[in-house]
Formats: structure tokens, sequence, C-alpha cells
């Protein structure tokens, strides 16, 4: 169950006072269009005055990732809602596009925090391009020159109850 | 301090690797880069593995690699690569490649196959016996 960006472009509805009311875009991060829009209008009526009712959706589209397989380490900004107030976050997350990296927001937070979906709201996402940018040292060991590491204690899945022999871990 | 490890095979680029599970199980495919401590992004162009990540619980490593394979190689220089190392043949003929495919054909016999392949069993068995009593 991934996320998809989306851009969505809405406006207030045309009035005689302002027959051309401004369009405004935003870069939602939703598992379907619909949710897409109800975020849409969530996030407007917060920053505009203007709600579903009175306003319409004049575009929606797939945002999809230019390079889906290129490893791309991502830095998060979001606020959330804990329990007794709501805080700013900046989190790193080494994925390949950016509604996996959103997707990666999300599971951490809500293992982490306990906070849901609709607690979250995630203000920035952007590549960070230079391994100096890079603030947190579960992804910088990720980007040591040479990395290697073995898969110690492999645990295979055995299909019978009694097999003859202690199973190997390697 | 020489690094002495106890494991032999490692996550790293240019391990080759035998995919488990999924629609490309038995494949072989190489390391291309690793994206983190559950996914590397592997490609297979000489077994036909498209370019994708993939968890390393579904993987084996094996102990071969393509050397002086650079982070994050394309499809075309990997393929380069494995064919001027033979990496492919290299591991056809290893026993471990040869032991599934013998693995893999005493799955498909058929009954007849069955029945040719335990009266071989019996000859041999009957050599043997006769070996054994003729020395004794």
């Amino acid at each position: 169950m991934g996320l998809i960006e989306y851009q969505v472009v809405g406006r207030h509805l045309p009035t005689e006072s302002e027959p051309t009311p401004k369009l405004y875009r935003m870069r939602i991060f939703a598992p379907n269009s619909v949710v897409a829009k109800s975020r849409f209008w969530y996030f407007l009526r917060q920053l505009k005055k203007v709600k579903k009712a009175n306003g319409e959706i004049i575009g929606l589209n797939v945002i999809h990732e230019r390079k889906p397989l290129k490893v791309k380490n991502f830095g998060v900004w979001l606020r959330y809602d804990s329990r007794s107030g709501t805080h700013n976050m900046y989190k790193e997350f080494r994925e390949l596009s950016r509604a996996d990296a959103v997707k990666a927001v999300y599971q951490d937070m809500a293992a982490r925090h306990r906070a849901r979906f609709r607690s979250i709201q995630i203000l920035r996402v952007a590549e960070i391009e230079k391994t100096p940018d890079i603030r947190r040292p579960y992804i910088k060991q990720l980007l040591v020159p040479k990395l290697r590491f073995p898969l110690p204690h492999r645990v295979s899945k055995v299909k019978s109850t009694f097999v003859g022999k202690r199973p190997s871990t390697f | 301090m020489p690094d002495q490890s106890t494991f032999k095979r490692f996550v790293e680029v240019g391990r080759v690797v035998l995919i488990n599970d999924g629609p490309f199980a038995g494949k072989i495919a190489v390391i291309s880069e690793i994206v983190d401590h559950n996914r590397a992004i592997i490609d297979g162009p000489t077994s036909g593995v498209p370019r994708q990540s993939f968890p390393y619980r579904h993987l084996t490593l094996t102990p071969l690699t393509v050397t002086s394979l650079p982070r994050g190689a394309g499809t075309g220089t990997i393929k380069k690569l494995l064919e001027k190392q033979g990496t492919t043949e290299k591991w056809n003929e290893s026993s471990w490649a040869k032991r599934r495919e013998v693995i893999a054909s005493r799955k498909k016999l058929n009954d007849f196959e069955r029945f040719g392949a335990m009266l071989k069993k019996k000859q041999v068995r009957d050599l043997v016996r006769k070996e054994i009593k003729a020395s004794a």
C-alpha cells in the first residue's frame, strides 16, 4: 500500500467581487486521489479562506518519480501532534522515491511516536545531494565508501516439524 | 590489525546473489548498490532479472563477486563486467548450481523415469554388494 504524490490545483469559486480567483497548487502524498483532494482542502482551509463547498479543484495529476531506480537520501521536515503538544521534526531516509520516503516517515512516526496519519503534516521533502549535508548518523553509516557487511544468523523457514540435522545459519 | 572475520560472504557492491523468492526465483543477480540494512539494488542483465530494489530476506549470498564494480553501476556496466569476468559460467560450473539442477530435474521426473532410476540404483547396489562380498 504505497503512497502516491499528487499535484492538486484548486481555487475559490468565481464570485462577482472576484471573477478570477487565484489558483493554488499543492503537492500532496496520499494513497489515492480521493484522499489527495481531501487533504488539499484540509491544508488550503488552514491557509486561505476557502473550503470545499465554495471552491473547486481544477487539476489533479500524479507526480511520478524522475529516477525510481536511483537510491536517494531524503530529508523530511514534518510537523506532528503528540498527546501533549505539537512539534516540528526533521528525519532522514534513504529511499528510491519521494513517495517511498514519505511512506517511511508515516511508518516511522507511527512506530516511534504512535502518531497517526491525521496528526502528521509533511512540510518539506528534499533530496540531500551532498554527503556532508547528512545530519543523522543512521544514514551516515550507510554512506561510507566500500560499505560491506555480512548477514549473520540466517534463519530459513523449515517446512517440516521434525528434521534430522540442526539448521545451518549461513 | 588484519581483517580476520569469521564471515566469508558479505553484502557489498558486486556480490553475486541468488534470488530465492518471487518471479525471478532461482536466478542470479549482482548487487549494484546498497540501500540500507534491509534492501539492495540488484541487477541481472545476463539472467533476465530487471534492475530493482530487493530485500536480503529473499536473497542468498554466493561466494562469487564481480570485482571492481563501481557503486550504483548501471545495467550496461554490469553486463560488460559479468561477461568479461565470466561470472555466469563460474556460477553454472559451481557444484552448488549443478546440485540445484539435479534436484530440479529429480522433481520433474515422471513415473516411468522414476522406475528407471530405481532400477539403476538397484544395479549399483548389486555391484557394490558383490564387490564387498568378493573382498571380504
